[in-house]
């Protein structure tokens, strides 16, 4: 029986962890030299642990956790590949780790080389002009892009541009990271077979709007196949196109998005590139631009020196500033460069073609069992509905990404898109084998068999794992966000 | 191929699975104009024990903190992170996971995060924490859009020019698109190392969203931010307190009991390496009435169907995959691992070690404040209320880059320049000293700083 109480109620008065050395100057008193308005005497309700207890802590939590170490987590658009662990080496190197943002550049000409062929490699990978490694993750990156279209126009007079279209089947941060670069959102529908028309954009695309921003492939894993049309309406009417990477998987060395007309594209490193997801982060969000935009790129900049050395530079009149302190997530950036080298061009093209095989396989397993709404050769991955089985018995998406749990699988990702009603978005990655996919069609199948014959059973799931179905309303109605000492 | 597990056979087998019909379709997923015509030209994989050859070899072009002694801090401070940090943090059940969706096999990190909210909310003595952002600078502006939500009616904001200056940066690019006015306030070069704050007594009652003001600041002063916040409070704004060392919080006040509102910065000193800057730990912690518009993920208590207690992310209607572009933030993944990272370093230490690793600092750092400021020609710049930093000023005309220079023949990074930030701080040097400073190197720089004044 796992002990599953808090740090604060396993906490011991007097008890310690790890202690710091003995002191080799003299010790000087805070109240000697502060004045005592300023000086805290204690924390209170701190922790108060030894080494072994926090081991044991810890070790029992992540034995709750499921992570792609533990089963197949086909998580759709969050693409969750294996991790290499000689990634985590290279980053514990004390060449990377041991390193202080503000040394002289002479002295971290090896960190400034990561960072400068990362986004030569990003380049190449994407066909864009250029490459900031800058933004802290996705989201960020979104930001980012934003805040240098608005540059951009306003430069060129175009302040009235203050319309980004969206499509219906975006991801919720890109909508979100427009408003907050000033923009307001006109929605745009995708057509019944799951992409969107050049019709519904010549319709929509006007001089107030600054860009479409879209995903290709997009969260239907379907590709646009009428980008480039799309592309050329847009640039017609003065906008330009935003595109967001988080779908990249399924295209390195197959298409490059700069040959499509795209003019902006934040990439996720911890997706594509492997670094890890971390339980929600870090992860990084690269931003690569045409020729035309790269003024716009947040500072810091890498550049060669005609003598082969590299430094930073802030000396960018037109950038749109920084997003954040220091150069990026600068470790994370090693584990991308590492994923890259390791598996080369060749590499990284079988892999984009087998995260395709594999979502095609897998999606042809599923037919005849679940509802395919837009159903044709997919990308990276595909979207099946729970349409079937809450007809016939009841059971619904989330009941069925329960009951998976019990099987051992982490759910797909669920109600999304939003266009899908009860959506089950499921990315198996290039890095699940023949016989794990099989398993999960395998599972899939009884799970709806089960929905059937024993509805109350899948309802009712999870069943096996370390807690029953959680009450997240309850969470919401009257929010508990921290432990306190009961009075 | 690497990390890919297909068989020759299993590929025949999953190709023999589709019809001709779709295995023409699969070749024509992307039209033909578009499709690459040439490989990528990325140089062939390297085996992995190739790799690791290659990618040590840039490493060992770094000049690394252990091999010189270094006293820069300005927003990153090098700290002893013990063992267990890096091995329990290391369990790939924590770090091959995602944001916990699925919160009945996500225990592990959502009750880290909540473990990790509770220690922010006992640091900093605020009421209710978010489970992380990306880091000092960029929650900071998050920190200050917050306030501008709470606080509809107002132009401007304030920030001290005392505030990391690539904070103050961040929070401009963060605001360049609102109508909203970013003014930073100057401060005393001379003395004291302080806010001006005539510009907050002038402005009109509301015209105001906050007070941005760092504690220390970034010149190491602890300026008196009870009397700022006061201010700023009584003109209708919001007082946020920026902490880019959250060591300090051990010895110093907590940000509530010196007038914040929201406390905000950068929490990297526990639990993540120096890392050139990145990955670290964005915090942020309020009242319990401001919890509504705090940015970013949230992990909260709740029960499961057999009345167990447990954990779940919570407050999502503030959040981008609900609310889209009316959401608080666009803020999505964000710094799971890091703050699990420094739970475990602030647990590992407890009440009584951080305590002490507090004074430990304090204490280095006034060693050699006094072995500095006994020599002729060396003064404190301002105020001596310090933490584990702070600023010396040389005389007129010495300068201050020849002397780091000179320092780093002899293996010592002597600290960050001013005149960077400031060309009216041209003879200023900004030192910080840590545990991981030992006595004899603190002597070392003392010395040598000494000699080169004395040539001068």
């Amino acid at each position: 029986m796992l002990d599953d109480r808090l740090l604060f109620e396993k906490s011991v008065v007097g008890r310690t962890g790890i202690r710091p050395p003995v002191p080799d100057v003299p010790l000087v008193k805070p109240s000697d030299l502060l004045p005592a308005t300023l000086i805290r005497e204690d924390i209170e309700g701190f922790p108060e642990l030894s080494e072994i207890d926090l081991s044991r802590h810890y070790t029992a939590l992540s034995s709750l956790n499921f992570g792609i170490d533990t089963g197949m987590y086909p998580l759709g658009s969050c693409t969750m590949k294996y991790n290499p662990k000689v990634n985590e080496d290279i980053a514990s190197l004390k060449g990377f780790t041991a390193i202080h943002p503000y040394m002289p550049d002479s002295l971290v000409q090896g960190a400034l080389k990561v960072i400068c062929e990362l986004e030569e490699l990003l380049k190449e990978i994407t066909g864009m002009d250029a490459v900031s490694v800058h933004p802290s993750a996705g989201a960020q990156g979104e930001l980012c892009g934003m805040l240098m279209l608005a540059s951009y126009f306003k430069d060129r007079g175009e302040d009235k541009r203050k319309k980004i279209i969206i499509p219906d089947t975006a991801h919720g941060t890109n909508p979100a990271s427009s408003a907050l670069a000033g923009f307001s959102v006109v929605p745009v529908k995708t057509d019944k077979s799951g992409i969107l028309s050049a019709e519904a954009i010549r319709e929509v695309m006007d001089e107030e709007t600054a860009a479409l921003m879209l995903t290709n492939p997009n969260t239907l894993g379907l590709f646009e196949t009428n980008i480039k049309e799309i592309a050329d309406i847009v640039h017609e009417k003065g906008g330009l196109i935003y595109c967001d990477g988080a779908n990249l998987n399924a295209i390195m060395g197959l298409a490059k998005l700069g040959d499509m007309g795209v003019d902006i594209v934040q990439l996720n490193l911890h997706k594509t590139f492997s670094t890890p997801h971390g339980g929600g982060g870090p992860g990084s969000g690269p931003i690569g631009v045409t020729a035309e935009l790269e003024p716009y790129l947040p500072v810091p900049r890498v550049i060669k020196n005609e003598n082969g050395t590299l430094s930073l530079t802030t000396d960018r009149p037109n950038s749109i500033g920084r997003l954040r302190a220091f150069y990026g997530q600068f470790l994370v950036l090693v584990k991308a460069y590492s994923y890259i080298r390791r598996l080369g061009g060749e590499g990284l093209t079988k892999v984009s073609e087998t995260a395709i095989l594999n979502a095609n396989y897998l999606k042809e397993g599923l037919r005849g069992t679940f509802d395919i709404p837009f159903d044709r050769a997919c990308m990276h991955e595909c979207v099946v509905t729970d349409k079937l089985q809450l007809e016939e018995s009841g059971v619904s998406t989330m009941d069925i990404a329960k009951r998976l749990i019990d099987y051992g699988f982490h759910p797909p990702t669920i109600y999304f898109p939003l266009v899908v009603s009860g959506a089950m978005m499921i990315e198996p990655t290039e890095t699940e084998s023949l016989q794990s996919i099989d398993e999960l069609v395998r599972v899939m199948k009884l799970v709806s068999k089960e929905a059937k014959e024993d509805p109350q059973t899948v309802k009712s799931a999870p069943h096996r794992a370390p807690r029953k179905r959680i009450d997240e309303t309850a969470a919401a109605r009257n929010p508990v966000l921290r432990w306190r000492e009961e009075a | 191929m690497p990390y890919i597990p297909h068989t020759d056979e299993d590929l025949m087998q999953m190709l023999n699975r589709f019809g001709p019909e779709y295995l023409e379709n699969l070749r024509n997923l992307i039209p033909e104009e578009l499709r690459s015509t040439r490989a990528l030209e990325i140089p062939r994989g390297l085996s992995e024990q190739d790799l690791v050859k290659h990618v040590s070899a840039l490493a060992s072009e770094n000049a690394t903190v252990e091999e010189y002694a270094s006293f820069l801090g300005a927003g990153a401070y090098n700290h002893y992170v013990p063992s267990l940090v890096r091995h329990l943090a290391g369990r790939s059940e924590f770090y091959t996971s995602y944001t916990p969706y699925q919160p009945e096999i996500s225990q592990g990190t959502l009750q880290a995060l909540f473990e990790y909210q509770t220690l922010i909310c006992q640091l900093t003595g605020m009421d209710v924490s978010n489970a992380s952002l990306y880091d000092g600078a960029s929650a900071t502006a998050e920190a200050v859009l917050m306030a501008c939500r709470l606080r509809k009616k107002a132009t401007k904001v304030m920030v001290s020019g005392t505030v990391h200056p690539e904070y103050i940066e961040t929070i401009k690019t963060y605001l360049s698109a609102s109508e909203i006015e970013v003014e930073v306030l100057g401060y005393s070069t001379r003395k004291g190392g302080e806010t001006f704050l005539t510009k907050i007594e002038e402005a009109e009652d509301g015209s105001i969203a906050c007070l941005v003001a760092q504690c220390p600041n970034f010149l190491g002063v602890i300026e008196n931010l009870n009397t700022m916040h006061e201010l700023v409070r009584s003109k209708g704004g919001l007082g946020i307190t920026v902490v880019t060392e959250p060591l300090s919080m051990a010895l110093i006040k907590p940000p509530s009991e010196l007038g914040a509102d929201i406390a905000v910065g950068e929490a990297a000193s526990f639990g993540s390496p120096l890392g050139y800057g990145g990955p670290y730990l964005g915090f942020m912690a309020t009242r319990d009435e401001f919890v509504r518009q705090m940015p970013g993920r949230i992990a909260g208590e709740t029960k499961d169907a057999d009345g167990k207690r447990s954990f779940c992310l919570t407050l999502a209607t503030r959040e981008q995959h609900i609310r889209r572009d009316r959401a608080t933030s666009n803020i999505c993944t964000n710094q799971g691992l890091s703050a699990l990272q420094a739970a475990i370093h602030m647990a590992a230490l407890g009440r009584d070690a951080l305590k002490h690793l507090a004074g430990l600092n304090f204490s280095k750092a006034y060693y050699l404040k006094n072995r500095l400021t006994s020599a002729s020609g060396i003064y404190m710049a301002f105020t001596p209320h310090f933490f584990n930093e702070f600023t010396i000023r040389f005389s007129r005309g010495v300068d201050v880059d020849a002397i780091l220079d000179a320092l780093m023949e002899d293996k010592i990074i002597g600290g960050f320049n001013l005149k960077r930030i400031n060309p009216e701080l041209n003879c200023h040097l900004l030192i910080n000293v840590t545990e991981l400073n030992s006595r004899e190197d603190i002597d070392r720089l003392a010395d040598k700083i000494i000699e080169l004044t004395e040539k001068k």
